[in-house]
Protein backbone atom coordinates (compact mmCIF):
# COMPACT_ATOMS: atom_id res chain seq x y z
CA UNK A 1 0.00 0.00 0.00
CA UNK A 2 1.51 3.32 -0.86
CA UNK A 3 1.56 6.26 1.52
CA UNK A 4 0.52 8.77 -1.22
CA UNK A 5 -3.13 7.38 -1.86
CA UNK A 6 -5.22 10.31 -2.21
CA UNK A 7 -8.11 10.64 -0.14
CA UNK A 8 -10.56 13.17 -1.55
CA UNK A 9 -14.41 12.69 -0.10
CA UNK A 10 -16.38 11.22 -3.40
CA UNK A 11 -19.94 12.25 -2.80
CA UNK A 12 -21.11 8.96 -2.57
CA UNK A 13 -18.98 7.68 -0.02
CA UNK A 14 -20.41 10.49 2.30
CA UNK A 15 -22.67 8.48 3.93
CA UNK A 16 -20.07 5.74 4.84
CA UNK A 17 -17.84 7.96 6.28
CA UNK A 18 -17.19 8.82 10.22
CA UNK A 19 -18.13 12.08 11.56
CA UNK A 20 -17.01 13.57 14.88
CA UNK A 21 -18.01 16.71 15.64
CA UNK A 22 -16.99 18.82 19.12
CA UNK A 23 -16.19 15.71 20.90
CA UNK A 24 -15.49 16.34 24.41
CA UNK A 25 -14.61 14.17 27.27
CA UNK A 26 -14.01 14.82 30.74
CA UNK A 27 -13.40 12.20 33.61
CA UNK A 28 -13.27 14.66 36.38
CA UNK A 29 -15.69 17.48 35.57
CA UNK A 30 -13.55 20.49 34.64
CA UNK A 31 -10.64 18.35 33.29
CA UNK A 32 -11.05 17.40 29.68
CA UNK A 33 -8.94 14.37 27.83
CA UNK A 34 -10.90 15.62 24.50
CA UNK A 35 -11.10 18.93 24.22
CA UNK A 36 -13.96 19.25 21.05
CA UNK A 37 -12.60 16.91 19.01
CA UNK A 38 -13.79 17.19 15.81
CA UNK A 39 -12.66 14.58 12.70
CA UNK A 40 -14.30 13.36 9.84
CA UNK A 41 -13.01 9.93 8.51
CA UNK A 42 -13.75 8.79 4.85
CA UNK A 43 -15.80 5.71 3.74
CA UNK A 44 -12.22 4.01 2.81
CA UNK A 45 -8.14 3.61 3.56
CA UNK A 46 -6.25 3.76 7.39
CA UNK A 47 -6.25 6.68 9.36
CA UNK A 48 -3.67 6.45 12.00
CA UNK A 49 -3.90 8.41 15.08
CA UNK A 50 -0.46 9.26 16.21
CA UNK A 51 0.28 11.50 19.75
CA UNK A 52 2.26 10.98 22.74
CA UNK A 53 0.65 8.53 25.54
CA UNK A 54 -2.40 10.00 27.91
CA UNK A 55 -3.44 12.81 25.25
CA UNK A 56 -6.36 11.26 24.45
CA UNK A 57 -6.31 8.96 21.69
CA UNK A 58 -7.31 5.90 23.04
CA UNK A 59 -10.23 7.35 24.72
CA UNK A 60 -11.53 9.07 21.23
CA UNK A 61 -11.19 5.59 19.57
CA UNK A 62 -13.23 3.82 22.72
CA UNK A 63 -16.23 7.26 22.26
CA UNK A 64 -16.55 5.77 18.74
CA UNK A 65 -17.88 2.52 19.94
CA UNK A 66 -18.60 3.87 22.96
CA UNK A 67 -16.77 1.93 25.45
CA UNK A 68 -15.98 5.25 27.18
CA UNK A 69 -19.12 7.69 26.94
CA UNK A 70 -18.44 11.05 25.78
CA UNK A 71 -19.60 14.13 27.77
CA UNK A 72 -20.26 16.20 25.12
CA UNK A 73 -20.49 15.86 21.16
CA UNK A 74 -21.32 14.08 18.22
CA UNK A 75 -20.55 10.82 16.55
CA UNK A 76 -22.14 10.24 13.04
CA UNK A 77 -21.71 7.07 11.46
CA UNK A 78 -24.47 5.84 8.96
CA UNK A 79 -27.22 7.38 9.83
CA UNK A 80 -26.93 7.62 13.89
CA UNK A 81 -25.24 9.75 16.45
CA UNK A 82 -23.34 7.01 17.91
CA UNK A 83 -23.17 9.38 21.13
CA UNK A 84 -26.41 8.92 22.04
CA UNK A 85 -27.41 5.49 21.01
CA UNK A 86 -28.21 3.21 24.30
CA UNK A 87 -28.97 -0.14 25.13
CA UNK A 88 -30.12 -2.45 22.04
CA UNK A 89 -30.15 0.14 19.67
CA UNK A 90 -26.25 0.42 20.84
CA UNK A 91 -25.56 -3.22 20.48
CA UNK A 92 -26.84 -3.45 16.95
CA UNK A 93 -24.35 0.07 15.96
CA UNK A 94 -21.22 -1.69 17.66
CA UNK A 95 -22.00 -5.00 16.03
CA UNK A 96 -20.73 -3.23 12.80
CA UNK A 97 -17.44 -1.78 14.32
CA UNK A 98 -15.04 -4.87 14.96
CA UNK A 99 -12.42 -3.86 17.41
CA UNK A 100 -8.49 -4.91 17.21
CA UNK A 101 -6.89 -4.04 20.80
CA UNK A 102 -3.39 -3.65 22.47
CA UNK A 103 -3.51 -6.98 24.83
CA UNK A 104 -5.72 -9.02 21.81
CA UNK A 105 -8.42 -9.10 24.64
CA UNK A 106 -8.79 -12.96 23.42
CA UNK A 107 -10.97 -15.26 25.85
CA UNK A 108 -8.02 -17.12 27.06
CA UNK A 109 -9.50 -19.97 27.63
CA UNK A 110 -11.88 -20.81 24.85
CA UNK A 111 -10.32 -22.25 21.56
CA UNK A 112 -9.19 -20.20 18.53
CA UNK A 113 -12.09 -20.90 16.50
CA UNK A 114 -14.67 -19.88 19.31
CA UNK A 115 -12.50 -16.40 19.87
CA UNK A 116 -13.30 -15.95 15.90
CA UNK A 117 -17.00 -17.02 16.47
CA UNK A 118 -17.67 -14.88 19.69
CA UNK A 119 -17.35 -11.99 16.87
CA UNK A 120 -21.11 -13.15 15.58
CA UNK A 121 -22.17 -12.98 19.52
CA UNK A 122 -24.13 -9.95 18.51
CA UNK A 123 -25.78 -11.17 15.26
CA UNK A 124 -26.29 -15.14 16.72
CA UNK A 125 -28.65 -15.72 19.65
CA UNK A 126 -27.82 -16.42 23.15
CA UNK A 127 -28.86 -19.96 23.32
CA UNK A 128 -26.68 -20.93 19.95
CA UNK A 129 -23.79 -19.42 21.39
CA UNK A 130 -24.49 -21.22 25.15
CA UNK A 131 -25.11 -24.46 23.16
CA UNK A 132 -21.88 -24.20 20.37
CA UNK A 133 -24.68 -24.10 17.60
CA UNK A 134 -23.21 -21.38 15.51
CA UNK A 135 -25.08 -21.47 11.73
CA UNK A 136 -23.16 -23.38 9.43
CA UNK A 137 -22.59 -20.21 7.09
CA UNK A 138 -20.77 -18.60 10.18
CA UNK A 139 -18.59 -21.48 11.12
CA UNK A 140 -17.49 -22.19 7.40
CA UNK A 141 -16.27 -18.50 7.58
CA UNK A 142 -14.62 -18.51 10.81
CA UNK A 143 -12.49 -21.08 9.05
CA UNK A 144 -11.77 -19.39 6.08
CA UNK A 145 -10.80 -15.91 8.33
CA UNK A 146 -8.55 -18.28 9.92
CA UNK A 147 -7.36 -19.22 6.88
CA UNK A 148 -6.97 -15.85 5.72
CA UNK A 149 -4.70 -15.07 8.37
CA UNK A 150 -2.41 -17.87 8.47
CA UNK A 151 -3.97 -19.49 11.43
CA UNK A 152 -5.97 -22.75 9.55
CA UNK A 153 -4.67 -24.99 11.78
CA UNK A 154 -4.75 -23.62 15.08
CA UNK A 155 -8.52 -23.42 15.12
CA UNK A 156 -9.04 -25.93 17.71
CA UNK A 157 -6.14 -24.88 20.04
CA UNK A 158 -6.88 -22.75 23.13
CA UNK A 159 -6.25 -19.24 22.61
CA UNK A 160 -3.66 -19.09 25.80
CA UNK A 161 -1.42 -21.69 23.56
CA UNK A 162 -0.70 -18.77 21.24
CA UNK A 163 2.51 -16.40 20.74
CA UNK A 164 1.42 -12.45 20.82
CA UNK A 165 1.58 -12.21 17.29
CA UNK A 166 -0.62 -15.16 16.70
CA UNK A 167 -2.98 -13.76 19.01
CA UNK A 168 -3.78 -10.91 16.92
CA UNK A 169 -4.47 -12.15 14.29
CA UNK A 170 -7.06 -13.93 16.13
CA UNK A 171 -8.22 -10.59 17.19
CA UNK A 172 -8.34 -9.26 13.88
CA UNK A 173 -10.24 -12.17 12.17
CA UNK A 174 -12.49 -11.78 15.31
CA UNK A 175 -13.07 -8.24 14.39
CA UNK A 176 -13.69 -9.24 10.74
CA UNK A 177 -15.93 -12.04 12.08
CA UNK A 178 -18.37 -8.99 12.88
CA UNK A 179 -18.63 -8.20 8.82
CA UNK A 180 -17.51 -4.28 10.06
CA UNK A 181 -18.73 -0.98 8.50
CA UNK A 182 -15.39 0.73 10.40
CA UNK A 183 -12.36 -1.17 11.78
CA UNK A 184 -10.98 0.88 15.36
CA UNK A 185 -7.52 -0.28 16.15
CA UNK A 186 -6.09 0.47 19.62
CA UNK A 187 -2.68 0.60 19.37
CA UNK A 188 -2.43 -2.89 17.84
CA UNK A 189 1.20 -3.55 17.39
CA UNK A 190 2.51 -2.40 21.10
CA UNK A 191 3.28 -5.40 22.90
CA UNK A 192 4.36 -7.07 19.46
CA UNK A 193 8.14 -7.17 18.15
CA UNK A 194 8.77 -4.99 15.04
CA UNK A 195 8.45 -7.81 12.46
CA UNK A 196 5.38 -9.01 14.00
CA UNK A 197 3.86 -5.47 14.30
CA UNK A 198 4.79 -4.92 10.17
CA UNK A 199 3.07 -8.07 9.55
CA UNK A 200 0.10 -7.08 11.72
CA UNK A 201 -0.27 -3.86 10.30
CA UNK A 202 -0.19 -5.28 6.65
CA UNK A 203 -3.19 -7.66 7.90
CA UNK A 204 -5.17 -5.16 8.65
CA UNK A 205 -4.58 -2.62 5.80
CA UNK A 206 -5.18 -5.62 3.43
CA UNK A 207 -7.71 -7.20 4.89
CA UNK A 208 -9.79 -3.54 5.51
CA UNK A 209 -9.00 -2.78 2.23
CA UNK A 210 -10.27 -5.96 0.66
CA UNK A 211 -13.66 -5.02 2.09
CA UNK A 212 -13.40 -1.33 1.71
CA UNK A 213 -13.90 -0.28 4.71
CA UNK A 214 -12.13 2.61 6.82
CA UNK A 215 -9.59 1.68 9.40
CA UNK A 216 -8.88 3.89 12.23
CA UNK A 217 -5.81 2.91 14.21
CA UNK A 218 -4.08 4.57 17.53
CA UNK A 219 -0.08 3.82 17.11
CA UNK A 220 2.47 4.68 18.88
CA UNK A 221 5.17 3.97 16.00
CA UNK A 222 5.41 6.98 13.70
CA UNK A 223 6.96 5.02 10.71
CA UNK A 224 4.84 2.06 11.11
CA UNK A 225 1.83 5.19 10.84
CA UNK A 226 3.63 6.44 7.49
CA UNK A 227 4.26 3.13 6.17
CA UNK A 228 0.94 2.22 5.92
CA UNK A 229 -1.55 5.20 6.80
CA UNK A 230 -3.03 7.33 3.80
CA UNK A 231 -3.87 9.91 6.24
CA UNK A 232 -1.84 10.84 10.08
CA UNK A 233 -3.78 12.45 12.59
CA UNK A 234 -1.79 13.92 15.46
CA UNK A 235 -2.79 14.79 18.81
CA UNK A 236 -1.40 16.33 21.80
CA UNK A 237 -3.33 17.36 24.90
CA UNK A 238 -6.39 16.25 23.65
CA UNK A 239 -6.42 18.25 20.78
CA UNK A 240 -5.89 17.45 16.42
CA UNK A 241 -2.98 19.49 15.76
CA UNK A 242 -1.61 17.73 12.62
CA UNK A 243 -3.64 16.47 10.16
CA UNK A 244 -2.64 15.15 6.80
CA UNK A 245 -1.32 12.44 4.36
CA UNK A 246 1.97 11.12 5.47
CA UNK A 247 4.41 12.58 3.45
CA UNK A 248 3.26 16.40 4.93
CA UNK A 249 4.31 15.10 8.34
CA UNK A 250 7.63 17.05 9.13
CA UNK A 251 9.63 16.89 11.82
CA UNK A 252 8.44 20.18 12.97
CA UNK A 253 5.44 18.34 13.62
CA UNK A 254 6.64 15.83 15.33
CA UNK A 255 8.07 18.23 17.52
CA UNK A 256 4.81 19.89 17.72
CA UNK A 257 2.88 16.55 18.70
CA UNK A 258 5.09 15.02 21.27
CA UNK A 259 7.06 17.86 22.34
CA UNK A 260 10.58 17.96 23.61
CA UNK A 261 13.58 17.71 21.21
CA UNK A 262 16.89 16.11 20.53
CA UNK A 263 15.17 12.99 20.58
CA UNK A 264 14.54 13.21 16.93
CA UNK A 265 18.04 12.16 15.19
CA UNK B 1 21.19 9.83 62.80
CA UNK B 2 22.72 12.37 60.53
CA UNK B 3 22.41 15.29 63.17
CA UNK B 4 25.27 15.69 65.49
CA UNK B 5 28.44 15.18 64.26
CA UNK B 6 30.72 13.06 66.08
CA UNK B 7 34.19 11.93 64.70
CA UNK B 8 34.72 9.86 61.25
CA UNK B 9 35.09 6.96 62.75
CA UNK B 10 31.82 6.94 65.48
CA UNK B 11 29.48 7.92 62.15
CA UNK B 12 27.53 4.95 61.60
CA UNK B 13 24.04 5.57 60.93
CA UNK B 14 21.62 3.59 62.31
CA UNK B 15 18.80 1.65 61.09
CA UNK B 16 15.55 0.44 63.23
CA UNK B 17 12.99 -1.54 61.56
CA UNK B 18 10.28 0.03 64.04
CA UNK B 19 9.83 3.51 64.78
CA UNK B 20 9.37 4.47 69.01
CA UNK B 21 6.12 4.53 68.53
CA UNK B 22 5.00 1.38 66.90
CA UNK B 23 7.56 -0.55 69.33
CA UNK B 24 5.23 0.83 72.04
CA UNK B 25 1.92 -0.41 70.12
CA UNK B 26 3.67 -3.53 69.22
CA UNK B 27 4.17 -4.30 73.44
CA UNK B 28 1.03 -3.60 74.37
CA UNK B 29 -0.46 -5.39 71.92
CA UNK B 30 1.43 -8.99 73.01
CA UNK B 31 0.56 -7.82 76.60
CA UNK B 32 -2.99 -7.84 76.09
CA UNK B 33 -2.87 -10.96 74.22
CA UNK B 34 -1.46 -12.67 77.57
CA UNK B 35 -3.36 -11.00 79.75
CA UNK B 36 -6.55 -12.74 77.10
CA UNK B 37 -5.26 -15.73 77.58
CA UNK B 38 -5.36 -15.68 81.39
CA UNK B 39 -8.44 -14.24 81.76
CA UNK B 40 -9.79 -16.85 79.37
CA UNK B 41 -8.53 -19.98 81.68
CA UNK B 42 -9.60 -18.28 84.61
CA UNK B 43 -13.17 -18.25 83.03
CA UNK B 44 -13.34 -21.63 81.75
CA UNK B 45 -13.53 -22.95 85.24
CA UNK B 46 -11.61 -26.18 84.79
CA UNK B 47 -11.77 -28.60 87.55
CA UNK B 48 -9.04 -30.15 88.69
CA UNK B 49 -10.06 -33.46 89.91
CA UNK B 50 -11.06 -33.69 85.85
CA UNK B 51 -7.91 -32.59 84.45
CA UNK B 52 -5.90 -35.05 86.26
CA UNK B 53 -7.99 -38.39 85.19
CA UNK B 54 -8.77 -36.92 82.03
CA UNK B 55 -5.98 -39.31 80.44
CA UNK B 56 -6.87 -42.47 82.33
CA UNK B 57 -11.16 -41.50 81.08
CA UNK B 58 -9.52 -41.45 77.33
CA UNK B 59 -8.01 -44.46 77.58
CA UNK B 60 -11.25 -46.36 79.28
CA UNK B 61 -13.54 -44.85 76.80
CA UNK B 62 -11.43 -45.85 73.64
CA UNK B 63 -11.49 -49.41 75.40
CA UNK B 64 -15.03 -49.39 76.03
CA UNK B 65 -15.03 -48.73 71.74
CA UNK B 66 -12.56 -51.63 70.96
CA UNK B 67 -13.31 -54.31 69.51
CA UNK B 68 -15.66 -52.26 67.27
CA UNK B 69 -19.27 -53.69 66.39
CA UNK B 70 -18.56 -54.08 62.48
CA UNK B 71 -22.14 -56.32 62.53
CA UNK B 72 -23.82 -52.92 63.17
CA UNK B 73 -22.63 -51.55 59.71
CA UNK B 74 -25.44 -53.50 57.41
CA UNK B 75 -28.02 -52.98 60.02
CA UNK B 76 -27.87 -49.38 60.28
CA UNK B 77 -24.70 -47.07 59.31
CA UNK B 78 -24.58 -48.14 55.62
CA UNK B 79 -27.67 -46.43 55.04
CA UNK B 80 -27.00 -43.65 57.27
CA UNK B 81 -23.43 -43.29 55.46
CA UNK B 82 -25.13 -43.57 51.92
CA UNK B 83 -28.08 -40.86 53.31
CA UNK B 84 -25.25 -38.58 54.75
CA UNK B 85 -23.49 -38.88 51.15
CA UNK B 86 -26.63 -37.57 49.51
CA UNK B 87 -27.34 -35.21 52.02
CA UNK B 88 -23.86 -33.33 51.03
CA UNK B 89 -24.08 -33.85 47.97
CA UNK B 90 -27.64 -32.65 47.21
CA UNK B 91 -27.12 -29.70 49.89
CA UNK B 92 -23.77 -28.27 47.68
CA UNK B 93 -25.76 -28.43 44.58
CA UNK B 94 -28.56 -26.63 45.99
CA UNK B 95 -26.09 -24.45 47.32
CA UNK B 96 -24.21 -23.86 44.41
CA UNK B 97 -27.01 -22.90 42.07
CA UNK B 98 -28.34 -20.18 44.67
CA UNK B 99 -25.09 -18.92 45.36
CA UNK B 100 -23.87 -18.69 41.65
CA UNK B 101 -27.29 -15.95 41.30
CA UNK B 102 -26.13 -14.39 44.13
CA UNK B 103 -22.65 -13.70 43.49
CA UNK B 104 -23.41 -12.47 40.21
CA UNK B 105 -25.58 -9.86 42.11
CA UNK B 106 -22.31 -9.14 44.63
CA UNK B 107 -19.66 -8.79 41.39
CA UNK B 108 -19.12 -5.28 41.14
CA UNK B 109 -18.00 -5.30 37.60
CA UNK B 110 -21.31 -7.17 36.75
CA UNK B 111 -23.46 -5.82 39.00
CA UNK B 112 -23.28 -1.48 39.05
CA UNK B 113 -26.12 -1.41 41.68
CA UNK B 114 -24.81 -0.75 45.26
CA UNK B 115 -28.29 -1.30 46.50
CA UNK B 116 -28.21 -5.27 44.94
CA UNK B 117 -24.69 -5.13 46.07
CA UNK B 118 -25.49 -4.84 49.59
CA UNK B 119 -28.48 -6.71 49.56
CA UNK B 120 -26.38 -9.85 48.08
CA UNK B 121 -23.53 -9.30 50.65
CA UNK B 122 -26.51 -9.33 52.95
CA UNK B 123 -27.34 -12.84 51.96
CA UNK B 124 -23.92 -13.91 51.93
CA UNK B 125 -23.22 -13.05 55.56
CA UNK B 126 -26.88 -13.91 57.01
CA UNK B 127 -26.74 -17.44 55.42
CA UNK B 128 -23.04 -18.13 56.52
CA UNK B 129 -22.53 -16.77 60.18
CA UNK B 130 -25.70 -19.38 61.24
CA UNK B 131 -24.33 -22.21 61.59
CA UNK B 132 -25.47 -25.54 59.68
CA UNK B 133 -26.49 -27.38 63.21
CA UNK B 134 -28.57 -24.24 63.62
CA UNK B 135 -30.08 -24.31 60.24
CA UNK B 136 -30.81 -27.61 60.89
CA UNK B 137 -32.68 -26.77 63.87
CA UNK B 138 -34.80 -24.25 62.36
CA UNK B 139 -35.17 -26.93 59.42
CA UNK B 140 -36.39 -29.74 61.31
CA UNK B 141 -38.88 -27.68 62.95
CA UNK B 142 -39.96 -26.83 59.41
CA UNK B 143 -39.67 -30.30 57.68
CA UNK B 144 -39.58 -32.93 60.78
CA UNK B 145 -36.26 -34.69 61.40
CA UNK B 146 -34.62 -36.19 58.98
CA UNK B 147 -32.67 -36.29 55.29
CA UNK B 148 -34.29 -32.80 53.85
CA UNK B 149 -34.32 -30.67 56.79
CA UNK B 150 -30.29 -31.61 56.64
CA UNK B 151 -30.24 -31.18 52.88
CA UNK B 152 -31.91 -27.80 53.53
CA UNK B 153 -28.85 -26.90 56.16
CA UNK B 154 -25.97 -27.35 54.35
CA UNK B 155 -28.04 -25.97 51.03
CA UNK B 156 -28.45 -22.77 52.99
CA UNK B 157 -25.66 -22.22 55.27
CA UNK B 158 -23.47 -23.20 52.03
CA UNK B 159 -24.27 -20.22 49.83
CA UNK B 160 -22.55 -17.67 51.89
CA UNK B 161 -19.07 -19.52 51.48
CA UNK B 162 -20.12 -20.56 48.20
CA UNK B 163 -21.20 -16.95 47.12
CA UNK B 164 -18.64 -14.72 48.74
CA UNK B 165 -15.54 -17.15 46.83
CA UNK B 166 -17.55 -16.84 43.51
CA UNK B 167 -18.07 -13.65 43.57
CA UNK B 168 -14.12 -13.28 44.33
CA UNK B 169 -13.15 -14.73 41.20
CA UNK B 170 -16.37 -13.20 39.07
CA UNK B 171 -14.23 -9.73 40.13
CA UNK B 172 -11.21 -10.83 39.71
CA UNK B 173 -12.29 -11.96 35.73
CA UNK B 174 -9.84 -10.05 33.18
CA UNK B 175 -11.55 -6.84 32.34
CA UNK B 176 -10.09 -7.04 28.23
CA UNK B 177 -12.03 -10.06 26.64
CA UNK B 178 -15.69 -8.66 28.37
CA UNK B 179 -14.57 -5.10 26.97
CA UNK B 180 -13.96 -7.39 23.70
CA UNK B 181 -17.63 -8.96 23.29
CA UNK B 182 -19.34 -5.80 24.46
CA UNK B 183 -17.25 -3.91 22.04
CA UNK B 184 -18.43 -6.48 19.44
CA UNK B 185 -22.01 -5.65 20.30
CA UNK B 186 -22.68 -8.99 22.40
CA UNK B 187 -25.88 -8.76 24.59
CA UNK B 188 -25.37 -9.09 28.33
CA UNK B 189 -26.25 -12.49 28.59
CA UNK B 190 -23.75 -13.95 25.65
CA UNK B 191 -21.17 -11.78 27.61
CA UNK B 192 -21.52 -13.48 30.95
CA UNK B 193 -21.84 -16.87 29.08
CA UNK B 194 -18.49 -16.27 26.76
CA UNK B 195 -16.55 -13.34 28.39
CA UNK B 196 -16.85 -14.54 32.30
CA UNK B 197 -17.76 -17.85 32.33
CA UNK B 198 -14.65 -19.34 30.87
CA UNK B 199 -12.54 -17.26 33.27
CA UNK B 200 -14.82 -18.30 36.12
CA UNK B 201 -15.26 -21.65 35.41
CA UNK B 202 -11.87 -23.07 37.18
CA UNK B 203 -12.90 -21.32 40.61
CA UNK B 204 -16.18 -22.08 40.17
CA UNK B 205 -15.38 -26.12 40.06
CA UNK B 206 -12.36 -25.99 42.95
CA UNK B 207 -15.01 -24.08 44.82
CA UNK B 208 -18.26 -26.40 44.60
CA UNK B 209 -15.61 -29.54 45.14
CA UNK B 210 -13.94 -28.30 48.07
CA UNK B 211 -17.43 -26.94 49.58
CA UNK B 212 -18.73 -30.47 49.07
CA UNK B 213 -16.04 -31.75 51.16
CA UNK B 214 -16.38 -29.40 53.80
CA UNK B 215 -20.10 -30.40 53.51
CA UNK B 216 -19.42 -34.48 53.92
CA UNK B 217 -17.79 -33.36 57.03
CA UNK B 218 -20.97 -30.86 58.20
CA UNK B 219 -23.51 -33.75 57.12
CA UNK B 220 -21.93 -36.46 59.14
CA UNK B 221 -23.02 -34.78 62.38
CA UNK B 222 -26.71 -32.96 61.39
CA UNK B 223 -28.27 -36.18 62.58
CA UNK B 224 -27.15 -35.16 66.44
CA UNK B 225 -29.49 -32.56 65.67
CA UNK B 226 -32.15 -34.46 63.62
CA UNK B 227 -30.95 -33.93 60.08
CA UNK B 228 -30.50 -37.33 59.29
CA UNK B 229 -27.79 -39.76 58.31
CA UNK B 230 -24.64 -40.85 60.19
CA UNK B 231 -25.43 -38.32 63.16
CA UNK B 232 -28.72 -39.89 63.61
CA UNK B 233 -26.79 -43.69 63.81
CA UNK B 234 -23.99 -41.89 65.89
CA UNK B 235 -26.96 -40.29 68.33
CA UNK B 236 -28.31 -43.28 68.85
CA UNK B 237 -25.48 -45.65 69.83
CA UNK B 238 -24.37 -42.75 72.32
CA UNK B 239 -27.30 -42.66 74.35
CA UNK B 240 -27.87 -46.76 74.39
CA UNK B 241 -23.94 -46.50 75.53
CA UNK B 242 -23.13 -48.90 72.92
CA UNK B 243 -19.64 -47.40 72.47
CA UNK B 244 -18.77 -50.33 70.31
CA UNK B 245 -20.99 -49.18 67.54
CA UNK B 246 -20.19 -45.15 68.75
CA UNK B 247 -16.73 -46.56 67.25
CA UNK B 248 -17.52 -48.10 64.19
CA UNK B 249 -19.55 -44.44 63.09
CA UNK B 250 -16.53 -42.24 64.39
CA UNK B 251 -14.38 -45.05 62.49
CA UNK B 252 -17.00 -44.59 59.32
CA UNK B 253 -16.88 -40.81 59.24
CA UNK B 254 -13.13 -40.68 59.27
CA UNK B 255 -13.02 -42.94 56.55
CA UNK B 256 -15.46 -40.72 54.58
CA UNK B 257 -13.64 -37.54 55.30
CA UNK B 258 -10.28 -38.84 54.02
CA UNK B 259 -11.99 -40.25 50.74
CA UNK B 260 -13.92 -37.21 50.26
CA UNK B 261 -10.48 -35.22 50.77
CA UNK B 262 -8.74 -37.02 48.32
CA UNK B 263 -11.42 -36.74 45.65
CA UNK B 264 -11.01 -33.42 46.03
CA UNK B 265 -7.63 -33.28 45.97
CA UNK B 266 -7.34 -35.44 42.81
CA UNK B 267 -10.16 -33.48 41.15
CA UNK B 268 -8.81 -29.95 41.76
CA UNK B 269 -5.76 -30.97 40.63
CA UNK B 270 -7.19 -31.71 37.34
CA UNK B 271 -8.98 -28.41 36.94
CA UNK B 272 -6.02 -26.31 37.87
Amino acid sequence: MDASTPFKPAAADAERSLVIRKLRKEYRAGQPVLKDVSLTVEGRGMTAIIGPSGTGKSTLIRCINRLVDPTAGEILFRGQDLARLNGRQLRLARRRMGMVFQEYNLVERLSVIENVLCGRLGYVPVWRAWLRKFPAQDVERAFQLLDAVGLGDFATQRADQLSGGQRQRVGIARALMQEPDLVLADEPTSSLDPKTSVEIMELIARRAGERDIPVIVNIHNVDLARRFADRIVGMAKGEIVFDGPPRALQDAHLLQIYGGEGWLE
Amino acid sequence: MITAAPPAAARLRRWQRFTLAQRVTRSVFYLSVLVAIVWSLRSIEIIPEFLYDAPQQTVDLFARMWPIDWAWYPKVVHGALIETLHTATLGTILAVIMASLVAVMVARNITRSVVLNSIGRFILVATRSVHAMIWALFFVAVFGPGALAGTMAIAIHSIGFTGKFLAEAIEEAKPGPIEALVAAGAPPLAVLLKGYWPQVKPAFLSISVFRWDINVRESAVLGLVGGGGLGMALDTALSNLYWDQVGLVLFVIFVVVMAAEIVTALTRSRII
